[in-house]
């Protein structure tokens, strides 16, 4: 089990309330889509995904950021067994989704990246820590189902 | 994967805005490296004090960025240009070249930081890459 200390949780906690999950959800994805171009092959029937601006104005990958983020809102639910919260999420990345699991940690990389920029020198070292901390549990989770 | 022309331009423009911060950014990139990532404190152990925000860690910091700035004026020849600093981290050093990659991953969420409206998806690709290349160039000589 993860242990977390109370100044972690916090810190999570404040993240997600103050986030815009249409921002930084989108951003995020579209983010990882053109700074790493094999992440598209997930996405063949999600329209245009010709280049960096047809991308970044494609409504169906906005969309799915946003869905993408709010799959994160149930580990914030369950700091404590996020393990077990993503066990049947797993299950589908592996067996329906066919995704590569490496790509979640592309897909965290890109998410720290856009919150970075969003929050500024308030995206200090200690949330830094924090908040990565917070996305390779959920990476994990979200891998460890793979067979 | 390397560098288009178009990538390399994007690179140079770049770092040229980053310049007026570049010491704030590898200071602030290799705490994080610390702090994100303990167990690059490994190659620190001869430093009193190796905790992120400190006096040594931020000034090797912008000794690195330094050696980063360098390399960009290099970038049509990073293997050739960093022939020496590459000994240095192969038979000197001996840093696992998997920590390269934690590095540049803390430079660019300091530039995201610091430049937000400049490091678009498009920039960060092209100084990911540069990065990566980089990397490739420091490991040359590492068997």
């Amino acid at each position: 089990m993860v242990e977390w200390t109370d100044s972690e949780r916090a810190v999570i906690t404040s993240i997600f309330s103050n986030l815009d999950y249409e921002e930084i959800g989108r951003k995020s994805l579209c983010r990882c889509l053109i700074v790493y171009p094999w992440t598209q092959r997930y996405f063949g029937g999600f329209g245009n995904l010709y280049n960096a601006e047809t991308i970044l104005c494609n409504p169906l990958i906005a969309a799915h950021g946003t869905k993408i983020l709010h799959g994160l809102d149930r580990a914030l639910k369950n700091m404590d067994d996020i393990k077990n919260t993503y066990a049947e999420l797993s299950l589908l990345h592996s067996d329906k989704l066919h995704v590569d699991p490496d790509n979640f940690r592309l897909l965290a990389d890109c998410l720290t990246v856009v919150i970075a920029a969003k929050m500024g020198p308030a995206f200090t070292v200690e949330t830094q820590v924090a908040w990565q901390k917070f996305l390779s549990v959920v990476v994990s989770a979200l891998g460890r189902q793979y067979h | 994967m390397s560098l288009s022309s178009k990538q390399k331009a994007t690179v140079k423009d770049f770092f040229s805005k980053m310049s007026t911060r570049s010491d704030d950014i590898g200071a602030e990139a290799l705490s994080r490296l610390v702090a994100v990532y303990p167990q690059t404190k490994s190659y620190f152990s001869h430093w009193k004090d190796a905790s992120p925000g400190s006096a040594p860690v931020r000034k090797h910091g912008i000794t690195i960025m330094g050696g980063v700035y360098d390399a960009v004026g290099k970038i049509d020849d990073l293997k050739g240009g960093l022939l020496s600093l590459s000994e240095l981290h192969a038979f000197m050093l001996r840093i696992d070249p998997v920590n390269f990659k934690l590095l540049a991953h803390c430079m660019l969420v300091c530039m995201s930081m610091i430049f937000p409206e400049e490091f678009t998806p498009q920039v960060h690709v092209a100084v990911d890459k540069f990065l990566a290349q980089l990397a490739l160039a420091l490991a040359e000589k590492y068997r």
